[in-house]
């Protein structure tokens, strides 16, 4: 079955989304004359995800040597290596995701048996691969853990780990279900949170929150993703 | 998209309207022959006592035998994720903490390490504010621990067990209460410490519960343990190996029931639990009488606990010291619950204006969190709690995902029942304590 992508996802319901602009101008979500603070000028740009040279330090360094020793084909499917606050971070190309878990998984010595989490991020405005999933592993033998990331446009397609990861099935299934992400090979690639004939994909940063504005002793509040705030 | 195969929709001036008629019931039934062919299709939930919440169960059935079990979740989908992002860092442990409503603190304090990782203040935490962290978390676990000891008594036709175990629990939520303001729902712990300090009273009642609870521990173990019903219904039901637990993802009691001792509180300590002396149980057997008697013993377990922090418990700030991202209101627990401390709305309102200004600068607009992502993981009575937050620089939490074990444990409900009898599927999907708050968020 092929599933084909929808756009735009999510517009058709309630409010028109207050999507953050990028880079991020002013402070508290409006714009034109509404805002009378002078901080509408500002400006806050959004970072670039850069690289980490070696050495990453810590197990950080073993890891991606292993890697490197037991996947040939390393250079081409690892697009850079991230190493913040204290966690690694491999950023891969999404055709390449299963070999690479494949032997995340198996080699003797990463050993990353379980899969923990898997979640997705919508950068939006980033650029054309904005949608993000994330692979959690744990290593219990060695006890460390480590994040994959691949990032596919909006219809793009991620090849599924469930062949080696059986618990990833219903949580890339929620990421299909709040993102909209497309996992190749799956089993059984339904929503699991929404019901089955809903629209759009909730999490994406373009879909509105919704709510209605309520009445507090005669002042009316708008609902949360209208409201004046500070960003 | 073709058209649902299910459930016919059309326009009308009031919107879409879908039309379920169930019309191929007949055909479906028809075609099978009632003598050769004994499968029935049966659906569990989502309004059932034996699903914690609302699951619902597609079960089919060849006589009292499941051949295929399909668990169906979403039905208390809250957007919990989503609303974080349009509420500001602080603001996230309200939400969070109503997602697994039987473990409230545990949510909390996942989300709020996970902040504080990503402002890089983990270690200026401080130790009080630690201690009392672990000392409620643990309070916590022995309450949903005896929860899920009360359903599951309950489910396996010990109604007694039920009443018993939700009146224990009943005196950790005075504990709760007493503290926070609120048996539930909490938002006690902040990202940066904790919302005020225990006052004397609830250190009392915890010194009194430590003696209380394990005598009646005994009681109950010595009532269900040595039934024989008991003993059928549990021993041998729900197998599920090391290999099993760990290709579906399950942690917790169910991992260590089945031989792991797989618990984040000895392997990545956080929130200074290496300091703390306890034992990880496990059990061999990897069926529903193991995990009764891996929770068991962990509750005795986490009394330990309570009983080391209690008396690590020394005088100090319950917040890290730097005001730009601690709570600037000492609060105070009132007749209405919590709320601004008087001594602080008096000064706030009457003598320092600068107090007044970085008052309302930190409350409605909050701290900025540097970007980057972080995923942290804590052991919750079910299993492994993590949280992947992802920040932008702003004052919002761009993305906040909580991998639940409920879950992430539910996956596991056709491996351990297909094959088995009806009767089983209950034992063993209570054995996996699901809640549905946390599974749905």
């Amino acid at each position: 079955m092929s599933i084909e992508p929808t756009s735009p996802e999510g517009a058709n319901l309630g409010a028109p989304a207050q999507v953050p602009s990028s880079p991020q101008k002013g402070m508290f979500g409006i714009t034109g004359t509404g805002d009378v603070s002078g901080f509408g000028g500002l400006v806050r740009p959004r970072h670039e995800v850069v690289g980490t040279p070696k050495p990453y330090g810590g197990y950080f360094d073993e890891v991606t040597d292993a890697l490197e020793e037991a996947y040939p084909g390393f250079a081409d499917a690892i697009e850079k290596v991230v190493v913040d606050r204290d966690e690694l971070t491999l950023h891969i190309v999404p055709e390449r995701l299963a070999e690479v878990a494949q032997i995340m998984r198996d080699d003797e010595s990463l050993r990353f048996e379980l899969c923990s989490s898997v979640s997705g991020v919508d950068y939006l405005n980033s650029d054309a691969r904005r949608l993000h999933v994330t692979y959690h592993l744990a290593s219990m033998t060695y006890r460390r853990r480590v994040r994959l990331e691949v990032a596919v446009p909006v219809g793009g397609s991620v090849p599924t780990v469930t062949s080696v990861y059986p618990t990833a099935d219903w949580q890339e299934r929620e990421t299909y279900d709040m993102f909209g992400v497309i996992f190749t090979g799956h089993p059984n690639l339904t929503r699991v949170l929404m019901p089955d004939d809903w629209e759009g994909h909730p999490q994406r940063k373009d879909y509105p929150l919704g709510g209605v504005p309520v009445e507090y002793k005669g002042a009316e509040i708008p609902p949360p993703d209208q409201r004046r705030v500070y960003q | 998209m073709t058209q649902s195969g299910y459930a016919s929709e059309r326009e009308t001036t009031e919107g879409r309207v879908f039309t379920v008629t169930g019309g191929d019931w007949d055909t479906v039934t028809g075609s099978i022959d009632p003598l050769s062919n004994e499968k029935i299709v049966v659906n569990m939930g989502p309004q059932h006592p034996s699903t914690h919440g609302v699951l619902r169960l597609v079960l089919e059935l060849e006589g009292e035998t499941v051949t295929e079990v399909r668990p169906v979740v979403g039905y208390l989908h809250t957007g919990i994720e989503k609303n974080l992002e349009y509420r500001n860092w602080t603001q996230g442990t309200t939400f969070v903490t109503r997602a697994d409503y039987l473990a409230p603190l545990f949510n909390e304090a996942g989300y709020c390490l996970a902040v504080e990782k990503l402002l890089g203040i983990t270690d200026q935490i401080t130790e009080r504010a630690n201690t009392i962290r672990v000392l409620f978390m643990e309070l916590n676990r022995i309450s949903s621990h005896l929860v899920w000891l009360a359903t599951t008594g309950m489910e396996l036709g010990a109604i007694s067990m039920m009443l018993y175990g939700f009146r224990e629990r009943e005196y950790i939520l005075d504990i709760f209460e007493e503290t926070s303001g609120l048996r539930m729902n909490h938002a006690y712990f902040r990202p940066g410490g904790v919302a005020q300090d225990v006052p004397e009273s609830a250190i009392k009642k915890i010194r009194d519960f430590l003696v209380y609870l394990p005598k009646k521990l005994k009681e109950y173990e010595d009532m269900l343990s040595g039934q024989i019903i008991w003993q059928e219904r549990t021993k041998g039901v729900a197998v599920l190996d090391v290999t099993g637990c760990l290709a579906m993802g399950v942690t917790g009691p169910v991992l260590r029931a089945s031989g792991l001792a797989w618990d984040l509180r000895k392997t990545m300590p956080y929130c200074g639990y290496e300091d703390y002396e306890f034992d990880v149980p496990t059990a061999t057997t990897a069926d529903v009488w193991g995990r009764y008697q891996v929770r068991l013993a962990e509750i005795r377990e986490s009394l330990k606990i309570v009983e080391q922090a209690l008396d690590r418990l020394r005088p100090g700030p319950i917040f890290v010291a730097d005001k730009k991202i601690a709570w600037p209101a000492q609060l105070a627990v009132g007749l209405d619950g919590m709320g601004n401390s008087l001594e602080h709305v008096a000064k706030i309102m009457g003598q320092s204006m600068e107090s007044l200004i970085h008052h309302f600068k930190l409350v409605t607009e909050g701290f900025r969190v540097p970007p980057g992502q972080v995923y942290v993981a804590i052991e919750h009575p079910r299993g492994e709690l993590g949280v992947h937050a992802v920040s932008d620089g702003g004052t919002h939490p761009y993305r906040v995902h909580m991998r639940d074990p409920s879950f992430v444990n539910l996956q596991a409900i056709p491996a351990m029942a297909e094959g088995a009898l009806l009767a089983d599927v209950i034992a063993g999907g209570a054995s996996l304590d699901p809640v549905m708050g946390g599974c749905d968020r």
